[in-house]
Protein backbone atom coordinates (compact mmCIF):
# COMPACT_ATOMS: atom_id res chain seq x y z
CA UNK A 1 0.00 0.00 0.00
CA UNK A 2 2.98 2.22 0.23
CA UNK A 3 3.57 4.77 -2.47
CA UNK A 4 6.72 6.34 -1.31
CA UNK A 5 8.81 3.33 -2.11
CA UNK A 6 10.92 5.47 -4.38
CA UNK A 7 9.84 5.49 -7.96
CA UNK A 8 13.15 7.09 -8.73
CA UNK A 9 15.87 6.96 -6.10
CA UNK A 10 18.20 9.38 -7.84
CA UNK A 11 15.63 11.84 -9.13
CA UNK A 12 15.87 15.60 -9.45
CA UNK A 13 15.35 17.94 -6.53
CA UNK A 14 11.74 18.32 -7.57
CA UNK A 15 11.20 14.57 -7.54
CA UNK A 16 12.78 14.24 -4.16
CA UNK A 17 10.71 17.06 -2.82
CA UNK A 18 7.62 15.35 -4.16
CA UNK A 19 8.64 12.11 -2.50
CA UNK A 20 9.25 13.87 0.77
CA UNK A 21 6.10 15.96 0.63
CA UNK A 22 3.86 13.60 2.63
CA UNK A 23 6.42 13.39 5.39
CA UNK A 24 6.88 17.15 5.28
CA UNK A 25 3.15 17.60 5.76
CA UNK A 26 3.21 15.26 8.72
CA UNK A 27 6.33 16.72 10.26
CA UNK A 28 4.84 19.76 12.04
CA UNK A 29 2.49 17.45 13.95
CA UNK A 30 5.32 15.11 14.76
CA UNK A 31 7.42 18.02 15.97
CA UNK A 32 4.57 19.42 18.06
CA UNK A 33 3.89 16.08 19.68
CA UNK A 34 7.60 15.42 20.16
CA UNK A 35 7.95 18.68 22.08
CA UNK A 36 4.61 19.15 23.79
CA UNK A 37 3.93 15.56 24.70
CA UNK A 38 7.20 13.68 24.94
CA UNK A 39 9.49 16.61 25.64
CA UNK A 40 7.16 17.81 28.36
CA UNK A 41 6.86 14.34 29.84
CA UNK A 42 10.62 14.23 30.03
CA UNK A 43 10.75 17.71 31.56
CA UNK A 44 8.25 16.82 34.28
CA UNK A 45 10.04 13.54 34.88
CA UNK A 46 13.24 15.48 35.35
CA UNK A 47 11.57 18.00 37.69
CA UNK A 48 10.39 15.16 39.86
CA UNK A 49 14.04 14.53 40.72
CA UNK A 50 14.80 18.16 41.54
CA UNK A 51 14.32 20.57 44.41
CA UNK A 52 11.69 22.63 42.52
CA UNK A 53 9.37 24.51 44.85
CA UNK A 54 7.40 27.51 43.56
CA UNK A 55 9.31 27.55 40.24
CA UNK A 56 11.21 24.87 38.38
CA UNK A 57 14.75 24.59 39.59
CA UNK A 58 17.37 22.07 38.68
CA UNK A 59 19.12 20.97 41.84
CA UNK A 60 19.21 17.18 41.66
CA UNK A 61 17.78 15.46 44.74
CA UNK A 62 17.43 11.89 43.50
CA UNK A 63 14.43 9.95 44.82
CA UNK A 64 13.82 12.42 47.61
CA UNK A 65 10.48 13.69 46.23
CA UNK A 66 9.17 10.16 45.77
CA UNK A 67 10.26 9.23 49.30
CA UNK A 68 8.41 12.26 50.60
CA UNK A 69 5.39 11.68 48.42
CA UNK A 70 4.77 8.25 49.87
CA UNK A 71 5.06 9.63 53.34
CA UNK A 72 2.46 12.34 52.81
CA UNK A 73 -0.84 11.31 54.27
CA UNK A 74 -2.84 13.29 51.69
CA UNK A 75 -1.23 11.23 48.89
CA UNK A 76 -2.12 8.06 50.73
CA UNK A 77 -5.72 9.28 50.95
CA UNK A 78 -5.72 10.25 47.29
CA UNK A 79 -4.47 6.85 46.17
CA UNK A 80 -6.85 4.84 48.34
CA UNK A 81 -9.70 7.10 47.21
CA UNK A 82 -8.72 6.41 43.63
CA UNK A 83 -8.82 2.67 44.26
CA UNK A 84 -12.27 2.85 45.87
CA UNK A 85 -13.59 5.27 43.26
CA UNK A 86 -12.00 3.48 40.31
CA UNK A 87 -13.18 -0.01 41.24
CA UNK A 88 -16.74 1.07 41.98
CA UNK A 89 -16.94 3.40 39.01
CA UNK A 90 -15.74 0.79 36.53
CA UNK A 91 -17.78 -2.05 38.04
CA UNK A 92 -21.05 -0.11 38.29
CA UNK A 93 -20.68 1.49 34.86
CA UNK A 94 -20.03 -1.90 33.27
CA UNK A 95 -22.88 -3.62 35.11
CA UNK A 96 -25.34 -0.83 34.41
CA UNK A 97 -24.13 -0.38 30.85
CA UNK A 98 -24.47 -4.08 30.11
CA UNK A 99 -27.92 -4.27 31.69
CA UNK A 100 -29.20 -1.28 29.74
CA UNK A 101 -27.68 -2.54 26.51
CA UNK A 102 -29.34 -5.94 26.89
CA UNK A 103 -32.68 -4.35 27.76
CA UNK A 104 -32.44 -2.00 24.80
CA UNK A 105 -31.56 -4.86 22.50
CA UNK A 106 -35.04 -6.43 22.84
CA UNK A 107 -36.52 -4.70 19.78
CA UNK A 108 -37.63 -1.74 21.79
CA UNK A 109 -39.91 0.80 20.24
CA UNK A 110 -38.40 4.29 20.36
CA UNK A 111 -35.00 2.77 21.01
CA UNK A 112 -33.22 5.72 19.42
CA UNK A 113 -35.06 8.16 21.63
CA UNK A 114 -34.27 6.24 24.81
CA UNK A 115 -30.64 5.89 23.78
CA UNK A 116 -30.45 9.64 23.28
CA UNK A 117 -31.68 10.17 26.82
CA UNK A 118 -29.25 7.65 28.32
CA UNK A 119 -26.29 9.13 26.55
CA UNK A 120 -26.80 12.88 26.79
CA UNK A 121 -24.83 13.31 30.05
CA UNK A 122 -21.69 12.47 28.04
CA UNK A 123 -22.12 15.76 26.20
CA UNK A 124 -22.02 17.76 29.43
CA UNK A 125 -19.00 19.18 31.16
CA UNK A 126 -18.03 17.48 34.43
CA UNK A 127 -18.34 20.93 35.98
CA UNK A 128 -22.01 21.09 35.01
CA UNK A 129 -22.56 17.56 36.30
CA UNK A 130 -20.74 18.49 39.49
CA UNK A 131 -22.87 21.57 40.07
CA UNK A 132 -26.13 19.73 39.46
CA UNK A 133 -25.26 16.86 41.81
CA UNK A 134 -23.62 19.12 44.39
CA UNK A 135 -26.91 20.87 45.11
CA UNK A 136 -29.04 17.82 44.50
CA UNK A 137 -27.10 15.89 47.17
CA UNK A 138 -26.80 18.86 49.52
CA UNK A 139 -28.66 17.94 52.71
CA UNK A 140 -29.82 21.53 53.24
CA UNK A 141 -31.78 21.93 50.00
CA UNK A 142 -31.44 18.71 48.02
CA UNK A 143 -32.88 15.24 48.16
CA UNK A 144 -32.72 15.00 51.97
CA UNK A 145 -34.66 18.22 52.48
CA UNK A 146 -37.16 17.27 49.78
CA UNK A 147 -37.93 13.81 51.17
CA UNK A 148 -38.18 15.22 54.68
CA UNK A 149 -40.60 17.80 53.30
CA UNK A 150 -42.72 14.96 51.92
CA UNK A 151 -43.21 13.67 55.46
CA UNK A 152 -40.37 11.19 56.03
CA UNK A 153 -38.76 13.43 58.63
CA UNK A 154 -36.19 10.78 59.61
CA UNK A 155 -34.79 10.52 56.11
CA UNK A 156 -31.06 11.17 56.00
CA UNK A 157 -28.83 11.47 52.99
CA UNK A 158 -25.83 13.61 53.80
CA UNK A 159 -23.03 11.60 52.23
CA UNK A 160 -21.59 14.68 50.58
CA UNK A 161 -20.93 16.22 53.98
CA UNK A 162 -19.72 12.97 55.52
CA UNK A 163 -15.97 12.24 55.44
CA UNK A 164 -16.54 8.51 55.25
CA UNK A 165 -19.18 8.58 52.53
CA UNK A 166 -18.29 11.60 50.38
CA UNK A 167 -16.18 9.57 47.94
CA UNK A 168 -19.29 7.60 47.03
CA UNK A 169 -21.04 10.77 45.88
CA UNK A 170 -18.25 11.14 43.30
CA UNK A 171 -19.04 7.61 42.16
CA UNK A 172 -22.76 8.45 41.90
CA UNK A 173 -22.20 11.52 39.73
CA UNK A 174 -19.50 9.90 37.59
CA UNK A 175 -21.63 6.81 36.94
CA UNK A 176 -24.54 9.03 35.99
CA UNK A 177 -22.37 10.80 33.45
CA UNK A 178 -20.63 7.83 31.84
CA UNK A 179 -22.86 4.75 32.14
CA UNK A 180 -24.84 5.69 29.04
CA UNK A 181 -21.64 5.70 27.05
CA UNK A 182 -20.75 2.22 28.32
CA UNK A 183 -24.26 1.15 27.34
CA UNK A 184 -23.60 2.38 23.80
CA UNK A 185 -20.34 0.43 23.65
CA UNK A 186 -22.02 -2.79 24.76
CA UNK A 187 -24.95 -2.20 22.46
CA UNK A 188 -22.58 -1.90 19.52
CA UNK A 189 -20.99 -5.15 20.67
CA UNK A 190 -24.37 -6.90 20.93
CA UNK A 191 -25.30 -5.79 17.44
CA UNK A 192 -22.14 -7.41 16.14
CA UNK A 193 -22.97 -10.85 17.49
CA UNK A 194 -23.76 -13.58 15.05
CA UNK A 195 -27.52 -14.17 15.00
CA UNK A 196 -27.24 -17.73 13.68
CA UNK A 197 -25.53 -18.95 16.81
CA UNK A 198 -28.27 -17.42 18.92
CA UNK A 199 -30.97 -19.09 16.88
CA UNK A 200 -29.24 -22.46 17.13
CA UNK A 201 -28.99 -22.16 20.89
CA UNK A 202 -32.64 -21.15 21.12
CA UNK A 203 -33.70 -24.15 19.10
CA UNK A 204 -31.69 -26.31 21.47
CA UNK A 205 -33.91 -24.91 24.19
CA UNK A 206 -31.48 -22.66 26.00
CA UNK A 207 -33.20 -20.26 28.39
CA UNK A 208 -32.75 -16.53 27.75
CA UNK A 209 -30.58 -16.27 30.83
CA UNK A 210 -28.33 -19.14 29.76
CA UNK A 211 -28.21 -17.68 26.27
CA UNK A 212 -26.78 -14.42 27.56
CA UNK A 213 -24.47 -15.99 30.10
CA UNK A 214 -23.03 -18.66 27.84
CA UNK A 215 -23.09 -17.11 24.39
CA UNK A 216 -23.66 -13.39 24.38
CA UNK A 217 -21.58 -12.08 27.26
CA UNK A 218 -18.44 -14.07 26.40
CA UNK A 219 -18.57 -12.57 22.92
CA UNK A 220 -18.61 -9.09 24.39
CA UNK A 221 -15.06 -9.44 25.61
CA UNK A 222 -13.66 -6.78 23.22
CA UNK A 223 -16.35 -4.34 24.34
CA UNK A 224 -15.46 -5.07 27.97
CA UNK A 225 -11.82 -4.44 27.18
CA UNK A 226 -12.55 -1.09 25.55
CA UNK A 227 -14.90 -0.08 28.34
CA UNK A 228 -12.33 -1.00 30.96
CA UNK A 229 -9.55 0.95 29.29
CA UNK A 230 -11.68 4.04 28.71
CA UNK A 231 -13.16 4.03 32.21
CA UNK A 232 -9.87 3.30 33.97
CA UNK A 233 -8.13 6.13 32.22
CA UNK A 234 -11.03 8.49 32.92
CA UNK A 235 -10.96 7.50 36.59
CA UNK A 236 -7.25 8.22 36.91
CA UNK A 237 -7.63 11.57 35.19
CA UNK A 238 -10.72 12.57 37.21
CA UNK A 239 -10.26 16.13 38.29
CA UNK A 240 -13.06 18.46 37.19
CA UNK A 241 -15.83 16.45 38.79
CA UNK A 242 -14.16 16.39 42.19
CA UNK A 243 -13.42 20.11 42.04
CA UNK A 244 -17.02 20.97 41.17
CA UNK A 245 -18.74 18.44 43.41
CA UNK A 246 -16.77 18.48 46.64
CA UNK A 247 -13.62 20.52 46.04
CA UNK A 248 -11.75 17.53 47.46
CA UNK A 249 -13.55 17.81 50.78
CA UNK A 250 -14.90 17.54 53.36
CA UNK A 251 -11.32 18.05 54.53
CA UNK A 252 -9.32 15.82 52.20
CA UNK A 253 -11.95 13.08 52.06
CA UNK A 254 -12.35 13.13 48.28
CA UNK A 255 -8.88 14.10 47.11
CA UNK A 256 -7.72 12.10 44.10
CA UNK A 257 -4.21 12.01 42.61
CA UNK A 258 -5.20 14.61 40.01
CA UNK A 259 -6.37 17.12 42.64
CA UNK A 260 -3.38 16.30 44.82
CA UNK A 261 -1.01 17.04 41.96
CA UNK A 262 -2.65 20.37 41.24
CA UNK A 263 -2.72 21.63 44.78
CA UNK A 264 0.83 20.53 45.62
CA UNK A 265 2.21 22.08 42.45
CA UNK A 266 0.30 25.32 42.21
CA UNK A 267 -0.99 26.22 45.65
CA UNK A 268 1.41 24.56 48.07
CA UNK A 269 4.51 25.34 46.01
CA UNK A 270 5.91 21.82 46.21
CA UNK A 271 6.52 21.48 42.50
CA UNK A 272 8.98 18.59 42.86
CA UNK A 273 6.44 16.53 44.75
CA UNK A 274 3.68 17.56 42.36
CA UNK A 275 5.80 16.43 39.43
CA UNK A 276 6.50 13.12 41.15
CA UNK A 277 2.77 12.53 41.64
CA UNK A 278 2.13 13.33 37.97
CA UNK A 279 4.77 10.80 36.97
CA UNK A 280 3.02 8.14 39.02
CA UNK A 281 -0.29 9.00 37.34
CA UNK A 282 1.35 8.71 33.93
CA UNK A 283 2.90 5.35 34.77
CA UNK A 284 -0.44 3.98 35.91
CA UNK A 285 -2.21 5.13 32.76
CA UNK A 286 0.61 3.93 30.53
CA UNK A 287 0.39 0.49 32.10
CA UNK A 288 -3.22 0.31 30.91
CA UNK A 289 -3.08 2.22 27.62
CA UNK A 290 0.16 1.05 26.05
CA UNK A 291 -0.74 -2.66 25.84
CA UNK A 292 -4.18 -1.66 24.57
CA UNK A 293 -2.89 0.61 21.79
CA UNK A 294 -0.24 -1.96 20.97
CA UNK A 295 -2.77 -4.70 20.38
CA UNK A 296 -5.18 -2.41 18.51
CA UNK A 297 -2.53 -1.14 16.12
CA UNK A 298 -1.08 -4.57 15.52
CA UNK A 299 -4.45 -6.06 14.71
CA UNK A 300 -5.11 -3.35 12.19
CA UNK A 301 -2.08 -4.11 10.11
CA UNK B 1 -32.24 -11.33 19.73
CA UNK B 2 -35.61 -11.74 21.35
CA UNK B 3 -37.39 -14.94 22.11
CA UNK B 4 -40.44 -14.68 19.94
CA UNK B 5 -43.43 -15.89 21.83
CA UNK B 6 -46.82 -14.34 22.24
CA UNK B 7 -47.95 -15.83 25.49
CA UNK B 8 -49.42 -13.65 28.19
CA UNK B 9 -46.29 -14.02 30.30
CA UNK B 10 -44.23 -12.48 27.57
CA UNK B 11 -46.48 -9.47 27.15
CA UNK B 12 -46.25 -8.95 30.91
CA UNK B 13 -42.50 -9.15 30.48
CA UNK B 14 -42.64 -6.42 27.85
CA UNK B 15 -44.51 -4.13 30.23
CA UNK B 16 -41.89 -4.67 32.94
CA UNK B 17 -39.17 -4.08 30.35
CA UNK B 18 -40.62 -0.77 29.27
CA UNK B 19 -41.19 0.25 32.88
CA UNK B 20 -37.55 -0.42 33.74
CA UNK B 21 -36.36 1.49 30.68
CA UNK B 22 -38.68 4.33 31.63
CA UNK B 23 -37.32 4.45 35.17
CA UNK B 24 -33.82 4.76 33.82
CA UNK B 25 -34.97 7.61 31.59
CA UNK B 26 -36.14 9.39 34.72
CA UNK B 27 -32.82 8.68 36.41
CA UNK B 28 -30.85 10.24 33.58
CA UNK B 29 -33.19 13.19 33.14
CA UNK B 30 -33.56 14.00 36.82
CA UNK B 31 -30.49 16.27 37.17
CA UNK B 32 -31.49 18.14 34.03
CA UNK B 33 -34.99 18.58 35.41
CA UNK B 34 -33.59 19.81 38.72
CA UNK B 35 -31.36 22.34 36.97
CA UNK B 36 -34.13 23.56 34.73
CA UNK B 37 -36.99 24.01 37.21
CA UNK B 38 -34.77 25.52 39.87
CA UNK B 39 -33.31 28.02 37.44
CA UNK B 40 -36.81 29.36 36.93
CA UNK B 41 -37.92 29.87 40.53
CA UNK B 42 -37.11 32.38 43.27
CA UNK B 43 -34.42 31.37 45.75
CA UNK B 44 -36.90 31.19 48.62
CA UNK B 45 -38.76 28.29 47.00
CA UNK B 46 -35.55 26.26 46.82
CA UNK B 47 -34.45 26.91 50.36
CA UNK B 48 -37.94 26.03 51.59
CA UNK B 49 -37.39 22.46 50.42
CA UNK B 50 -39.09 22.72 47.05
CA UNK B 51 -36.24 21.55 44.84
CA UNK B 52 -38.27 18.86 43.13
CA UNK B 53 -41.44 20.86 42.53
CA UNK B 54 -42.28 23.06 39.61
CA UNK B 55 -41.89 26.79 40.24
CA UNK B 56 -44.84 28.48 41.90
CA UNK B 57 -43.64 31.90 40.79
CA UNK B 58 -42.04 31.47 37.40
CA UNK B 59 -39.19 33.90 37.01
CA UNK B 60 -36.50 34.49 34.46
CA UNK B 61 -34.46 36.64 36.84
CA UNK B 62 -31.89 33.93 37.73
CA UNK B 63 -31.03 33.58 34.03
CA UNK B 64 -30.57 37.31 33.60
CA UNK B 65 -28.46 37.46 36.71
CA UNK B 66 -26.30 34.50 35.69
CA UNK B 67 -25.80 36.00 32.26
CA UNK B 68 -24.98 39.58 33.06
CA UNK B 69 -24.76 40.53 36.71
CA UNK B 70 -23.81 37.65 39.00
CA UNK B 71 -20.57 37.76 40.94
CA UNK B 72 -17.97 35.62 39.16
CA UNK B 73 -14.71 35.64 41.05
CA UNK B 74 -14.05 39.25 41.94
CA UNK B 75 -16.23 40.94 39.36
CA UNK B 76 -19.98 41.12 39.01
CA UNK B 77 -20.05 40.59 35.26
CA UNK B 78 -22.19 37.51 34.99
CA UNK B 79 -21.08 34.69 32.74
CA UNK B 80 -21.43 36.53 29.44
CA UNK B 81 -17.76 37.52 28.95
CA UNK B 82 -16.66 33.97 29.73
CA UNK B 83 -19.17 32.46 27.37
CA UNK B 84 -17.67 34.66 24.66
CA UNK B 85 -14.16 33.62 25.72
CA UNK B 86 -15.14 30.00 25.26
CA UNK B 87 -16.48 30.67 21.79
CA UNK B 88 -13.39 32.60 20.75
CA UNK B 89 -11.29 29.74 22.12
CA UNK B 90 -13.27 26.86 20.63
CA UNK B 91 -13.69 27.95 17.02
CA UNK B 92 -10.04 28.32 15.94
CA UNK B 93 -8.87 25.39 18.08
CA UNK B 94 -11.43 23.05 16.51
CA UNK B 95 -10.76 24.29 12.98
CA UNK B 96 -6.99 23.96 13.27
CA UNK B 97 -6.91 20.54 14.88
CA UNK B 98 -9.46 19.15 12.42
CA UNK B 99 -7.59 20.45 9.39
CA UNK B 100 -4.25 19.12 10.60
CA UNK B 101 -5.87 15.83 11.60
CA UNK B 102 -7.28 15.41 8.09
CA UNK B 103 -3.88 15.92 6.47
CA UNK B 104 -2.21 13.58 8.95
CA UNK B 105 -4.81 10.90 8.40
CA UNK B 106 -4.30 11.22 4.65
CA UNK B 107 -0.54 10.81 4.92
CA UNK B 108 -0.78 7.95 7.41
CA UNK B 109 -3.07 5.88 5.17
CA UNK B 110 -2.30 6.77 1.56
CA UNK B 111 1.37 7.71 1.79
CA UNK B 112 2.57 5.30 4.39
CA UNK B 113 6.29 5.05 5.01
CA UNK B 114 8.46 2.86 7.12
CA UNK B 115 7.58 3.57 10.73
CA UNK B 116 4.30 5.35 9.99
CA UNK B 117 2.38 3.05 12.33
CA UNK B 118 4.80 3.85 15.11
CA UNK B 119 4.40 7.57 14.42
CA UNK B 120 0.66 7.13 14.62
CA UNK B 121 0.96 5.17 17.87
CA UNK B 122 3.08 7.94 19.37
CA UNK B 123 0.57 10.59 18.27
CA UNK B 124 -2.25 8.55 19.72
CA UNK B 125 -0.62 7.93 23.08
CA UNK B 126 -0.51 11.71 23.46
CA UNK B 127 -4.32 11.70 23.71
CA UNK B 128 -4.33 9.53 26.77
CA UNK B 129 -1.61 10.96 28.96
CA UNK B 130 -2.76 12.60 32.18
CA UNK B 131 -2.41 16.26 31.37
CA UNK B 132 -1.03 16.87 34.83
CA UNK B 133 2.17 15.68 33.23
CA UNK B 134 2.37 18.71 30.91
CA UNK B 135 0.97 21.47 33.12
CA UNK B 136 4.24 22.70 34.56
CA UNK B 137 6.30 22.90 31.34
CA UNK B 138 3.31 24.21 29.38
CA UNK B 139 2.82 27.06 31.83
CA UNK B 140 6.46 28.01 31.28
CA UNK B 141 6.29 27.55 27.54
CA UNK B 142 3.22 29.77 27.22
CA UNK B 143 5.09 32.38 29.20
CA UNK B 144 8.04 32.18 26.83
CA UNK B 145 5.72 32.42 23.85
CA UNK B 146 4.02 35.46 25.33
CA UNK B 147 0.69 33.66 25.46
CA UNK B 148 0.37 33.22 29.21
CA UNK B 149 -3.09 33.94 30.56
CA UNK B 150 -4.60 34.63 27.14
CA UNK B 151 -7.31 33.05 25.06
CA UNK B 152 -4.75 32.60 22.28
CA UNK B 153 -2.70 30.49 24.66
CA UNK B 154 -5.70 28.26 25.33
CA UNK B 155 -6.36 27.94 21.60
CA UNK B 156 -2.79 26.80 21.16
CA UNK B 157 -2.96 24.26 24.00
CA UNK B 158 -6.21 22.76 22.77
CA UNK B 159 -4.93 22.62 19.22
CA UNK B 160 -1.79 20.79 20.32
CA UNK B 161 -3.57 18.17 22.39
CA UNK B 162 -6.39 17.84 19.87
CA UNK B 163 -4.14 16.66 17.04
CA UNK B 164 -4.03 13.06 18.27
CA UNK B 165 -7.76 12.41 18.22
CA UNK B 166 -8.33 14.27 14.95
CA UNK B 167 -5.63 12.18 13.32
CA UNK B 168 -7.19 9.01 14.73
CA UNK B 169 -10.57 9.83 13.21
CA UNK B 170 -9.32 10.69 9.75
CA UNK B 171 -6.82 7.88 9.67
CA UNK B 172 -9.44 5.25 10.44
CA UNK B 173 -11.83 6.80 7.97
CA UNK B 174 -9.34 7.11 5.12
CA UNK B 175 -8.06 3.58 5.76
CA UNK B 176 -11.38 2.34 4.37
CA UNK B 177 -11.16 4.64 1.37
CA UNK B 178 -10.19 2.71 -1.79
CA UNK B 179 -6.48 3.14 -2.34
CA UNK B 180 -6.92 2.20 -6.03
CA UNK B 181 -8.59 5.55 -6.62
CA UNK B 182 -5.62 7.36 -5.18
CA UNK B 183 -3.23 5.26 -7.21
CA UNK B 184 -5.17 5.86 -10.42
CA UNK B 185 -5.16 9.61 -9.84
CA UNK B 186 -1.46 9.45 -9.19
CA UNK B 187 -0.85 7.69 -12.48
CA UNK B 188 -2.87 10.42 -14.14
CA UNK B 189 -0.35 12.85 -12.78
CA UNK B 190 -2.25 14.29 -9.85
CA UNK B 191 -0.05 15.43 -6.99
CA UNK B 192 -0.26 15.02 -3.26
CA UNK B 193 -2.49 18.00 -2.52
CA UNK B 194 -4.59 17.63 -5.64
CA UNK B 195 -5.51 14.08 -4.71
CA UNK B 196 -6.38 15.20 -1.22
CA UNK B 197 -8.48 18.17 -2.31
CA UNK B 198 -10.22 16.54 -5.29
CA UNK B 199 -10.62 12.92 -4.21
CA UNK B 200 -10.52 12.46 -0.44
CA UNK B 201 -11.79 15.76 0.88
CA UNK B 202 -15.12 15.74 -1.01
CA UNK B 203 -16.08 12.47 0.67
CA UNK B 204 -14.82 13.43 4.11
CA UNK B 205 -18.03 15.13 5.21
CA UNK B 206 -19.19 12.60 7.77
CA UNK B 207 -15.85 12.15 9.50
CA UNK B 208 -15.26 15.90 9.52
CA UNK B 209 -18.57 16.32 11.35
CA UNK B 210 -17.61 13.59 13.81
CA UNK B 211 -14.24 15.19 14.42
CA UNK B 212 -15.58 18.73 14.75
CA UNK B 213 -18.25 17.65 17.20
CA UNK B 214 -15.79 15.66 19.29
CA UNK B 215 -13.27 18.49 19.43
CA UNK B 216 -15.95 21.07 20.09
CA UNK B 217 -17.42 19.08 22.98
CA UNK B 218 -14.04 18.30 24.49
CA UNK B 219 -12.64 21.77 24.24
CA UNK B 220 -15.81 23.52 25.38
CA UNK B 221 -16.02 21.19 28.38
CA UNK B 222 -12.36 21.37 29.32
CA UNK B 223 -11.64 22.61 32.79
CA UNK B 224 -8.06 21.66 33.64
CA UNK B 225 -6.33 23.73 30.95
CA UNK B 226 -8.73 26.60 31.44
CA UNK B 227 -8.07 26.66 35.17
CA UNK B 228 -4.31 26.36 34.72
CA UNK B 229 -3.54 28.72 31.86
CA UNK B 230 -6.07 31.54 31.95
CA UNK B 231 -6.35 34.69 34.00
CA UNK B 232 -9.45 36.57 35.05
CA UNK B 233 -10.03 38.11 31.66
CA UNK B 234 -9.51 34.94 29.59
CA UNK B 235 -11.29 32.28 31.63
CA UNK B 236 -13.48 29.89 29.70
CA UNK B 237 -17.06 29.15 30.67
CA UNK B 238 -16.38 26.04 32.76
CA UNK B 239 -13.90 27.85 34.98
CA UNK B 240 -16.21 30.82 35.38
CA UNK B 241 -19.14 28.56 36.26
CA UNK B 242 -17.05 26.87 38.92
CA UNK B 243 -16.06 30.26 40.33
CA UNK B 244 -19.67 31.37 40.34
CA UNK B 245 -20.75 28.31 42.31
CA UNK B 246 -17.81 28.15 44.69
CA UNK B 247 -17.70 31.85 45.52
CA UNK B 248 -18.20 32.03 49.25
CA UNK B 249 -19.35 35.61 49.58
CA UNK B 250 -22.95 36.30 50.44
CA UNK B 251 -25.99 34.08 50.02
CA UNK B 252 -25.69 31.03 47.81
CA UNK B 253 -28.00 31.75 44.91
CA UNK B 254 -28.75 28.20 43.84
CA UNK B 255 -31.19 29.28 41.15
CA UNK B 256 -28.47 31.44 39.55
CA UNK B 257 -26.01 28.56 39.76
CA UNK B 258 -28.43 26.25 37.98
CA UNK B 259 -29.11 28.83 35.29
CA UNK B 260 -25.36 29.24 34.79
CA UNK B 261 -24.86 25.48 34.63
CA UNK B 262 -27.47 25.19 31.88
CA UNK B 263 -25.82 28.01 29.97
CA UNK B 264 -22.49 26.18 30.13
CA UNK B 265 -24.21 22.99 28.98
CA UNK B 266 -26.36 24.47 26.21
CA UNK B 267 -23.87 24.63 23.33
CA UNK B 268 -22.74 21.01 23.66
CA UNK B 269 -26.24 19.83 24.45
CA UNK B 270 -27.53 21.59 21.37
CA UNK B 271 -24.91 19.95 19.20
CA UNK B 272 -25.72 16.59 20.78
CA UNK B 273 -29.42 16.93 20.06
CA UNK B 274 -28.90 18.14 16.49
CA UNK B 275 -26.13 15.73 15.55
CA UNK B 276 -26.18 13.06 18.23
CA UNK B 277 -25.46 10.30 15.74
CA UNK B 278 -22.11 11.82 14.87
CA UNK B 279 -21.31 12.47 18.50
CA UNK B 280 -21.84 8.82 19.34
CA UNK B 281 -19.77 7.76 16.36
CA UNK B 282 -16.96 9.95 17.61
CA UNK B 283 -17.19 8.51 21.09
CA UNK B 284 -17.06 4.99 19.76
CA UNK B 285 -14.24 5.65 17.33
CA UNK B 286 -12.27 7.08 20.21
CA UNK B 287 -12.58 3.85 22.15
CA UNK B 288 -13.54 0.90 20.01
CA UNK B 289 -11.78 0.09 16.79
CA UNK B 290 -12.81 2.41 13.99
Amino acid sequence: MSFSEKANPRGSVGDRLRDALPRLVLSPSVAIVAIFVYGFIFFTLYLSFTDSRILPSFGWVGWHNYDNLFRIRAWDTAVSNLVVFGVLYIAICCALGLLLAILLDQRIRAEGFIRTIYLYPMALSFIVTGVAWKWFLDPGIGIEAVVQGWGWTDFKFNWIKDREMAIYTIVIAAVWQTSGFVMAMFLAGLRGIDGEMMKAAQIDGASTFALYRRIVIPQLRPAFMSAFVVLAHMAIKSYDLVIALTGGGPGTATELPATFMYSYTFTRNQMGIGAASAVIMLMTIAAIIVPYLWSELREKK
Amino acid sequence: MVTASNSRASSFGRIVLYAVLGLFCIYYLLPLYVMLVNSLKPLSEITAGGMMSLPRDWTFAPWLSAWSSAQVGVEATGLRPYFLNSIVMVVPAVALSTLVGALNGYVLTKWTFRGSTIVFGLLLFGCFIPFQMVLIPMARMLGLMGLAGSVAGLVFVHFVYGIGFSTLYFRNYYAAFPTELVRAAQIDGAGFFRIFLRILLPSSGPIAVVCIIWQFTNIWNDFLFGASFSDFSSQPMTVALNNLVQSSTGVKEYNVHFAGAIMAALPTLFVYIVAGRYFVRGLMAGSVKG
